[in-house]
């Protein structure tokens, strides 16, 4: 009976955990002033025990932080040595090669202590909206060129803010407020989780975190181990085609299942890309992760013991670049990880997995001005949209929704408070999902023209123009993506582009990849996608 | 007349249940009779003859009637509102369908997004477009908001809401479009500026959407209602509770009647928190379960918790982001649908699952003998022995256990290899676990420990479920006020005359203009007291808020304010007020960000007349224990087996008297079940307290 009762003390205090984290990163969203974080939720919370494996994650955030997040924590520890961590102190980098994979990515990690005793870590993630160099976009030519690089150093010693690392991003960075505000509030969603630790251990009277932690790691391994247990073993290979910066780019991968462990190598893929379109391992490894782990234990918590199980494997390529190669916008390769890898996946689990979908996010960032001798604002805007999702083996895919990101969009409203833009049209695009017996999810339709008196330039980072989402068993393809001019003018998938005054730019998203023939496609199903013009008939 | 000497009859329509509870010189009088689907206000007035019968007084001598009812939030949860159009701003047709394009829940691959309350079929747009500065960008449209006037009257539709971009700055789109449509068409026309000036489209266009899409079946409603109340000789006014939990207007309710939702449970808050006020209890969760759902809410030094936009009808195990947003002043909680009435099934892995679908007051659950042939939970706690089938609503309804244990049988037993009791215990253990989980949710999202709570539980249902509720949430006392079973009832008259008039206005400390300030307050005041001056002509207080932040964050925090008018000097007092909130919220304000900019976003003034203060009591231990002379078996979940139980009528106990657990209350609306970790102890107010076992207090 005891067994019992210390089991569910535990099974509490696991749930209490997560709750120290999901606070840790309600307070980020609640103080961030960029809004990728503050509207969109672009972040991660974590918490760690003193030897950096992650002991709960927040479920507030998406898959390409927390996962890269997991591992970053050992590489301050490898850095920073115990004798000079001290309470009040808060960590920072945004090496995209220790971090989350680019320099737009600020991870911060505080030791947590009580009394005396280092007892645990707090880690998080969140995309700020500039930091300096070109922007965000895929034109630099090594990751010197894509902004200011802060190698791993004390942001807080004993709680006093270093100033010279305030001062030198103030000068570095085109949104110096947005940016700091959003160092503090980074800052300050460690100091809530370290702060509710603590009273959670003198409540239940622990002085560590290491059979708490036992309990975690065991029954996560031993759950996740059943999973992998339960799939079939071998090995299946998958390829895909992205459109590249301005070549196709081949992304390869082969899945390895042994009766312990899930391992995915990238070997055939194409090499390091000239563009900041580049992917560290680290984030190639995060999106491939949880891939897998949405398919096999979509239901058991994300923490170093369920990770432990999944590994990634690759040759230096365009999945694993290393430094100095541009990574800015990795997220584009990044997110058509997930759909290379469960591509192979449906080869071992045939009927069980999805069809591709526009897997990036058409984000897009946004550097508005006033016309040459006009009066008005200059402002750095960033927007996240989202395609179609594939659809699924009983279900039609989900429109206009991320995937595999986990981020959400910002409310035209508040976008067009942060700079001088009008958004004339943001609504799904009909006819663009893949047809099948369930429909893939449609993509949607962005309009964008400065204010009277404004022009802008833009940072293009979409993919599915050349190369749209395959559909599965049978399904159709999704429309492929269009980015143009209101007059027709096509332009570029990636790199920095010109919108004149009085011009809009038009961006037309990827649809989902369509499941099963078509022509199982039930009639009442055609006949609500007429109703409600999903389907005219006519291609946008 | 002094409020306490006044004749003041609450009424809350529910799912299940039509709860009355009539306050007439200094005592209270209740009664729960079945809600009538078909003509809800007929339940009402049976309760009124009902309790205005007992108290010796006639329909005549009422004061007052404050109603509040479910009807709305029902309407939304099951979507059996009228046939919508919405009108909305070119380009925006998908907004309510597109929702935040996120997934609530990562790692679901077959995840389901609810579908928006208007189909597209049914959405339509029009050109003309106001700016992020209030400006207009682009003229309405109004030669084809014409055309769209004709082809939405000849649509047939019920209603129509009309939501434009940027509208909460400036409405005059939205007036206008109003004026040519409403030429055409004879449905209620809704418009987002009034129902909910704040900014977000997702949130605003959806509350619009659904104030439209219950507003006629609510105007409906309570214009019958008021007729039925004068034909039965009641001469009162009538006021509804809103979801704040203050009164309005019925003329208010009928044209936003989204103010409406939640406006039961609201009652329910604001009777836990007169309850808490009276104990001097500071951390308190309310826990309120009737017929169809479960309401978990969390109140902190007397107050329950407040937002300005929550989440109706989640879908998706009460996740977050699962359900619509609806934007409007109103008390925080959690809502489930874990009733009474809850339908209890398995699903394709064998695994029992409860609700959201409630047998409600028809067909009723199988026991009932009104033709319901499910199971629901009412049916498991009387074949667990918790109901005593005699003495059910009072005796108004006979229970019949063989009923209930053959649905159980047909819809779950059966498929399981279970006799009806396992099969009871299970349907049980797994309504109360999703309850136990929905209030661990709510309390994370609040940052807050569920544990260090005590609980406080009403409803009809809740009595029967509490004690093994706070076993599994490891909450040590639980105090069951008297009139549990109409506890949102009698909250509505402790509710004050009191509305909250909100309006996004961007105004920036460093351009701080007193005089817009004192216009802009001065018009809200107004129109708060408007709407509390319809109601009393008492003491106003008024609480003047501005929720404020950074330039350039996403989140305000509430910022109090003196009810005064303000100068340009006083900038100086909205930077220190804000900074130090600031620094309570979230540990530090930013400092080493000298042009760091701090705007006010939304203002709010919440008007209330002053109510009178309760009698105080202390909570007692209990000296004696009580010997029972009845008992009965009852199941026990902790022990896992039925136990003989001690069984006693609720009016039988005085103040201190101690009943060790198994044992149950019986009163007339409800039972108390106490676990064998419990123990209950009366209370000098009647209360009951659930004390587990070998805790102090």
């Amino acid at each position: 009976m005891s067994d019992t009762i210390n089991e569910i003390r535990m099974q509490v205090m696991w749930n209490r955990l997560i709750s120290v984290v999901e606070e840790q990163a309600m307070t980020l969203l609640r103080t961030a002033f960029s809004t990728s974080v503050r509207e969109a939720g672009d972040l991660s919370a974590g918490v760690f025990d003193p030897q950096g494996r992650m002991l709960a994650q927040a479920v507030t955030g998406t898959p390409g932080h927390v996962n890269t997040m997991a591992e970053a924590v050992l590489h301050f520890m490898a850095e920073i040595p115990r004798e000079v961590m001290f309470p009040g102190d808060t960590y920072v980098t945004n090496d995209p090669w220790k971090g989350t994979g680019h320099l737009h990515d600020i991870t911060m990690v505080s030791p947590s202590f009580l009394d005396g005793e280092l007892v645990g870590f707090f880690a998080c993630t969140a995309h700020v909206v500039d930091v300096g160099g070109r922007g965000f976009g895929a034109d630099g030519k090594s990751v010197y060129e894509e902004g200011i690089q802060i190698p791993i150093m004390k942001f807080a010693e004993r709680g006093v803010v270093n100033r010279d690392l305030v001062r030198l991003l103030r000068a570095n960075v085109r949104e110096p407020n947005q940016v700091v505000g959003d160092f503090y509030s980074l800052a300050a969603c460690n100091d809530v989780g370290h702060r509710r630790l603590v009273d959670m251990m003198r409540e239940i009277g622990l002085s560590t975190l290491a059979s708490l932690g036992e309990f975690i790691f065991s029954r996560t391994q031993a759950a996740t181990l059943a999973r992998i247990q339960a799939l079939p073993e071998g090995r299946w290979s998958n390829e895909l085609l992205t459109d590249g910066y301005d070549t196709p780019v081949k992304l390869a991968a082969t899945i390895t299942v042994d009766d312990d462990r899930v391992n995915v190598d990238f070997t055939g893929t194409d090499g390091v890309s000239r563009w900041g379109i580049n992917v560290p391992l680290i984030y190639t490894k995060a999106y491939a992760c949880y891939a897998l782990k949405c398919v096999v234990a979509p239901d058991i918590p994300n923490n170093w013991a369920s990770l432990s199980f999944f590994t990634a494997s690759s040759p230096v390529n365009i999945l694993n670049a290393e430094r100095p190669a541009p990574v800015s916008l990795r997220h584009v390769i990044g997110h058509m990880v997930p759909d290379l890898v469960l591509g192979a996946l449906a080869k071992a689990l045939p009927g069980r997995i999805l069809a591709e979908g526009a897997a990036a996010l058409w984000n897009i960032h946004i550097s508005a001005r006033p016309v040459a001798d006009g009066d008005g604002r200059r402002a750095e805007i960033l927007m996240f949209n989202s395609g179609g999702m594939g659809a699924r083996p009983t279900l039609d895919g989900l429109s206009a929704t991320a995937f595999p990101s986990g981020v959400m969009t910002m409310p035209v409203e508040a976008t067009e408070h942060t700079g001088p833009i009008v958004v004339w049209r943001k609504e799904l695009r009909p006819d663009s999902g893949g047809d099948g017996e369930f429909r893939g999810g449609l993509g949607q339709i962005l309009e964008i023209e400065a204010l009277p008196g404004h022009e802008f330039d833009f940072s293009a980072m979409f993919d599915r123009i050349n190369h749209p989402a395959r559909g599965r068993e049978g399904g159709g393809e999704g429309a492929a993506g269009v980015v143009a001019l209101d007059d027709g003018t096509k332009l570029k998938p990636k790199g920095w582009q010109h919108v004149p005054a009085g011009r809009r730019l038009v961006l037309k998203m990827p649809g989902g990849g369509g499941y099963g023939d078509p022509a199982r496609r039930k009639a009442d199903a055609r006949r609500d996608d007429t109703v409600k013009g999903y389907v005219t008939g006519t291609p946008t | 007349m002094k409020p306490e000497e006044s004749i003041r009859l609450g009424a809350d329509i529910g799912g299940t249940f039509t709860d009355v509870a009539l306050e007439c010189r200094g005592r209270l009088f209740s009664t729960k009779v079945l809600t009538n689907y078909a003509a809800p206000e007929q339940a009402i007035l049976d309760g009124i003859a009902i309790v205005t019968h007992e108290a010796g007084i006639s329909a005549g001598d009422l004061d007052i009637v404050i109603h509040g009812t479910t009807l709305a939030t029902n309407a939304l949860i099951e979507r059996r509102g009228a046939r919508t159009a919405f009108v909305t701003t070119e380009g925006f047709r998908d907004v309510i369908e597109m929702r935040t394009e996120s997934r609530f829940e990562q790692y679901d691959l077959d995840l389901r997004l609810p579908t928006p309350l208007v189909p597209r079929e049914d959405r339509f747009t029009v050109r003309g477009r106001i700016g992020a500065s209030g400006e207009e960008l682009l003229s309405l449209d109004e030669t084809a908001l014409e055309a769209l006037g004709d082809r939405i009257a000849a649509g047939g539709y019920g209603a129509v809401a009309i939501g434009f971009l940027h509208s909460y700055l400036n409405s005059e789109h939205e007036r206008r479009a109003r004026e040519i449509l409403a030429r055409k068409i004879d449905a209620p026309i809704s418009i987002s500026s009034e129902v909910s000036p704040q900014m977000r489209e997702f949130e605003r266009f959806n509350t619009v959407c659904a104030n439209a899409y219950v507003r006629p079946q609510m105007a409906d409603y309570l214009a019958r209602f008021q007729v039925r109340l004068a034909e039965m000789g009641a001469r009162c006014p009538v006021f509804m509770i809103h979801s704040g939990g203050g009164l309005i207007s019925v003329e208010t309710a009928a044209e936003f009647p989204v103010r409406l939702v939640e406006s039961g449970p609201a009652g329910g808050a604001i009777f836990a928190a007169d309850i808490a006020r009276r104990f001097g209890l500071d951390k308190v969760v309310s826990y309120d379960m009737g017929g169809t759902t479960a309401k978990i809410c969390l109140i902190e030094d007397f107050a329950p918790k407040a937002a300005r936009t929550f989440e109706v009808a989640r879908t998706y195990r009460f996740s977050k982001g699962s359900g619509m947003p609806i934007s409007i002043p109103v008390i925080e909680m959690i809502e489930i649908g874990a009733g009474g009435g809850s339908i209890a099934w398995v699903d394709a892995m064998g695994r029992i699952q409860t609700g959201p679908e409630s047998a409600a007051s028809e067909p009723g659950p199988a026991c009932y003998q009104r033709g319901g042939e499910r199971p629901a939970i009412t049916d498991a706690d009387l074949v667990l022995g918790k109901l005593d089938p005699d003495n059910f609503a009072g005796g108004a309804i006979r229970l019949s256990v063989e009923r209930a244990a053959s649905a159980i049988t047909r819809d779950v037993g059966g498929q399981l290899g279970l006799s009806p009791l396992p099969a009871a215990f299970g349907i049980c253990e797994v309504v109360d676990e999703n309850m136990a989980n929905a209030a661990r949710v709510h309390a994370v999202e609040n940052g807050k420990n569920i544990s260090d709570n005590l609980m406080i539980a009403f409803g009809g249902a809740a009595p029967l479920h509490a004690a093994r509720l706070c076993e599994k949430l490891g909450i040590d006392h639980c105090l069951v006020p008297p009139g549990a079973g109409v506890g949102s009832a009698i909250g509505f008259l402790k509710a004050p005359f009191g509305y909250e008039a909100l309006a996004s206005r961007v105004i920036r400390l460093s351009t701080f203009d007193s005089a817009t300030v004192n216009e802009l307050l001065r018009d809200l005041k107004a129109s708060a007291e408007g709407f509390v001056r319809a109601g009393t002509d008492g003491m106003i207080v008024r609480d003047v808020t501005a929720f404020m932040r950074y330039v350039g964050q996403g989140w305000e925090i509430p910022v109090a304010l003196p009810d005064r008018d303000f100068t340009d000097e006083d900038a100086g007092l909205f930077r220190d007020s804000f900074r130090k909130g600031y620094a309570r919220f979230f540990g530090r304000a930013i400092d080493g960000l000298a042009d760091l900019e701090i705007e006010v976003v939304t203002w709010s003034v919440k008007a209330e007349d002053e109510r009178p203060e309760g009698a105080r009591h202390e909570v007692t231990l209990g000296a004696g224990t009580v010997s029972p002379k009845a008992f009965r078996e009852v199941f026990d979940a902790a022990s896992g087996t039925l136990l003989s139980s001690a069984i006693l009528e609720r009016t039988t106990l005085s103040s201190g008297d101690r009943v060790v657990g198994p044992a149950v209350i019986v009163e007339r609306e409800t039972s108390t079940v106490v676990t064998s970790p419990f123990d209950a102890v009366m209370q000098s107010d009647g209360s009951l307290l659930l004390l587990r076992k070998g805790v102090a207090a």
